[in-house]
């Protein structure tokens, strides 16, 4: 395959590989939308969409079987998004004759960019001549980089508003997209740390290695060690926060802002806000997927060692048929990986209320950015332990010893700064109010 | 990348210079003179890289190789870009303050300091 | 049709970007409202980017997008978007015989330091920098050995700059 693939020319090659990222985006947003309500609905009791693509079979018709006629068969609302965007298209377009007509057109293009350009680090499967579009050397960098930029388009749409609800919405975005924005950085710092590159594909082959350097037929993938599972409940946390999503959905709180910064758009460029915050999220999961969760292998199983070392013919050839489909289905365990995160997100918005924005801010620089900053510590710790550890190769149990150790040395330091943290930045006692009631009837009181 | 010549960059830089100084100059609202002076910074860092990309590398008798230009360019730079970040920090934070004395932001308006 | 040989398709793509980067840069200075300009200047910055690409310094590229784009331009608008919140008329530029004297003086400028500094420089074509110099691994080693100490001062000097930013903005503390 990448034999023919290289004789092509490289703006060729470049091509197929950007497509090969956009076109699926583009046409999984509609099913995400899909996905999104019907869990949504699923969570919350009630039926959501069933109405769009139901078929009604005709009575009479000789081609429908007996048993079908006259009845309706009704396929899940499937093509609900359908309706929806061809409802959005044909909207009236209304530009508000206050805006600033240059920045309000140019805003949604602005908010969409970032969040396709993020994916061009992101690899997808084991196939380095298709994918990543750049397998740059700064890779993480550059996904932090243009998820920076994702502030823009908020910002913008706020300000060209010339409405006051969506200039606090842009306000509000950019406040919290800056201050989220660190503790990210810090999170994925600890994970270049541990991987010693910056190339999301040494990160995935990082996690091919053997778990905690001892039990060489699992995969290490970070989630399982526990520098790796505290940064990625600080990355998920703020990744949340980075898309706008509930329960982080400030800029575009419905009950106190209208709808934040796109208070004044509709019918086409309200679609194209919608279709970034989603693509944003999908983009988002699959770096969550990339970086903390093994990348596009299937289960955390090293199959050619098993295939290699087991003494059971049956085990080793499974293993090999295993090992086989891993490679080849690579891009179907990323995406499964990708709708298990996007999930998340929609279980985090169906149970958490939002938050008020104090508290937004004080989670953000009091917790999570101390506690990625210790984790960062604690990521040192590890690699000189697991240094020592593999000096000392020839006793495991020694080893085992260490590792287990080491996960309990990590839990008490987090968890102490954490509680430390929390007293010192403590939530503000609210002042109790005594209420009077006032008898309506008395006079003088009506007066004052 | 091959064929572009240095004095390319430096006349881009050379002319984002010009502008920058040139806004400095006329501009009165303090924040756009604030962000001529990160261009002019910005300018400054471009030809920082050009001359470590294209100057030979040369070798500072008696010290060790990492004090190369292609290095050191770049270490320019990245000091550029703290000395910006902070910069910016106390600046804006300085016209917030202005504004919050004054409810107005005109250059022309800050005599405070003339007695 | 017969292109001259300097004329490289490189050269062509250097030229858009970094037309575009002075069209911006142009932009920020004769733009009247400051919204607009800060618009200017992120352009601007992520096509100096994009330049820092083509100079194989992909790390300091990156930390171009970062440093200014995402952080010190999103505080510009923040802070624009802060005090414009009701109408401000100084933020209007009014004409003034000064411009003409300042663009006058900017030409000068111009002139005098490409005439005495890029002469002697135009024949240089070849790049020399090694192989690798703007990579993360070299920049970092750089970073941390050479220079380790204005690394330390450019820290505490960040640190001083987050607590003067503080004292100053902070109504209360």
């Amino acid at each position: 395959m990448a034999d023919w693939f290289s004789h092509l020319h490289p703006a060729i090659q470049a091509l197929i590989r950007v497509l090969l990222l956009v076109v699926p985006i583009l046409a999984l947003v509609p099913g995400l939308i899909w996905w999104e309500r019907r869990l949504l609905s699923w969570m919350q009791d009630r039926i959501g969409p069933n109405r769009v693509a139901t078929i009604t079979w005709s009575k009479t018709s000789k081609f429908v079987p007996p048993f079908l006629r006259g009845k309706k068969t009704s396929i899940f609302g499937l093509l609900q998004p359908i309706a929806d965007g061809v409802k959005l298209f044909f909207k009236e377009d209304i530009t508000p004759s206050a805006v600033d007509k240059v920045i309000y057109f140019i805003a949604p293009g602005i908010a969409l960019f970032p969040a396709f350009a993020l994916g061009a680090t992101l690899p997808w499967g084991p196939y380095p001549s298709l994918t990543p579009i750049s397998n740059a050397n700064v890779g993480v960098l550059y996904m932090l980089a243009i998820s920076s930029l994702g502030v823009y388009g908020v910002v913008l749409a706020g300000y060209s508003g010339n409405n006051k609800y969506s200039l606090m919405g842009g306000l509000r975005a950019s406040a919290q997209l800056i201050s989220y924005e660190l503790a990210m950085s810090m999170s994925l710092a600890c994970i270049v740390l541990a991987t010693g590159s910056l190339r999301m594909t040494d990160m995935v082959h990082e996690q091919e290695k053997p778990l905690w350097g001892l039990a060489p037929f699992l995969q290490n993938w970070y989630v399982f060690t526990p520098f790796g599972f505290v940064a990625m409940v600080v990355f998920l946390i703020c990744m949340v926060a980075e898309t706008n999503r509930a329960p982080f959905d400030l800029p575009e709180a419905e009950n106190e802002l209208i709808a934040g910064y796109h208070t004044e758009y509709s019918s086409m460029k309200f679609a194209v806000f919608f279709m970034g915050e989603y693509a944003a999220m999908f983009i988002f999961s699959g770096v969550l997927a990339t970086v903390f969760l093994g990348g596009w292998n299937a289960l955390p199983i090293n199959w050619d060692w098993v295939a290699q070392h087991s003494t059971i013919p049956v085990f080793s050839g499974l293993a090999d048929i295993m090992g086989k489909l891993n490679y080849w289905l690579a891009p179907l365990w990323f995406m499964g990986k990708i709708t298990f995160m996007i999930s998340v997100y929609i279980w985090l918005r169906a149970t958490l209320p939002r938050l008020r924005y104090d508290q937004l801010m004080s989670l953000g620089w009091k917790s999570l950015l101390p506690l990625a900053t210790v984790n960062f510590i604690v990521v040192g710790a590890w690699i000189l332990v697991s240094r020592i550890v593999a000096e000392n190769a020839s006793n495991q149990m020694m080893g085992a010893i260490a590792g287990v150790g080491l996960w309990v040395v990590a839990g008490v330091f987090v968890y102490s700064i954490w509680r430390v943290l929390n007293k010192m930045s403590g939530e503000p006692v609210l002042e109790s109010r005594s209420v009077t009631l006032v008898d309506p009837s008395k006079e003088g009181v009506a007066a004052s | 990348m091959q064929g572009v010549p240095l004095i390319a960059y430096l006349t881009l830089g050379l002319f984002l210079f010009s502008v920058g100084v040139v806004g400095v100059v006329i501009r009165r609202n303090p924040i756009v003179i604030f962000m001529c002076i990160e261009l002019m910074l910005n300018a400054v860092n471009l030809t920082f890289l050009a001359f470590a990309k294209f100057l030979p590398t040369m070798t500072i008798p008696g010290k060790a190789p990492l004090a190369d230009a292609a290095m050191s360019g770049q270490m320019m730079v990245i000091f550029v870009m703290a000395v910006a970040a902070a910069e910016v920090a106390v600046g804006l934070g300085i016209i917030m303050a202005i504004f919050r004395l004054r409810q107005d932001i005109d250059i022309d308006e800050m005599n405070l300091l003339r007695g | 049709m017969n292109l001259p040989e300097w004329l490289t398709p490189n050269l062509a793509i250097f030229a858009t970007i970094g037309g575009v980067a002075a069209l911006a840069a142009l932009g920020v200075v004769v733009l009247n409202n400051a919204v607009r300009s800060a618009l200017c200047l992120v352009v601007c910055f992520f096509m100096l980017a994009f330049l820092y690409f083509t100079l194989n310094a992909e790390m300091l590229g990156i930390l171009q997008i970062v440093v200014y784009t995402g952080a010190i331009m999103v505080l510009f608008l923040f802070v624009i978007m802060l005090l414009n919140l009701g109408p401000m008329k100084s933020l209007i530029q009014q004409r003034d015989p000064k411009m003409i004297v300042g663009g006058a003086m900017g030409l000068a400028l111009a002139g005098m330091i490409g005439a005495q500094v890029l002469a002697p420089l135009v024949g240089v074509q070849e790049p020399r920098a090694p192989e690798g110099f703007g990579s993360p691994q070299a920049v970092g080693y750089s970073l941390f050995s050479g220079y380790l100490y204005p690394f330390e001062i450019a820290s505490i000097l960040l640190m001083v700059g987050i607590v003067g930013s503080i004292l100053l903005a902070k109504r209360r503390i």
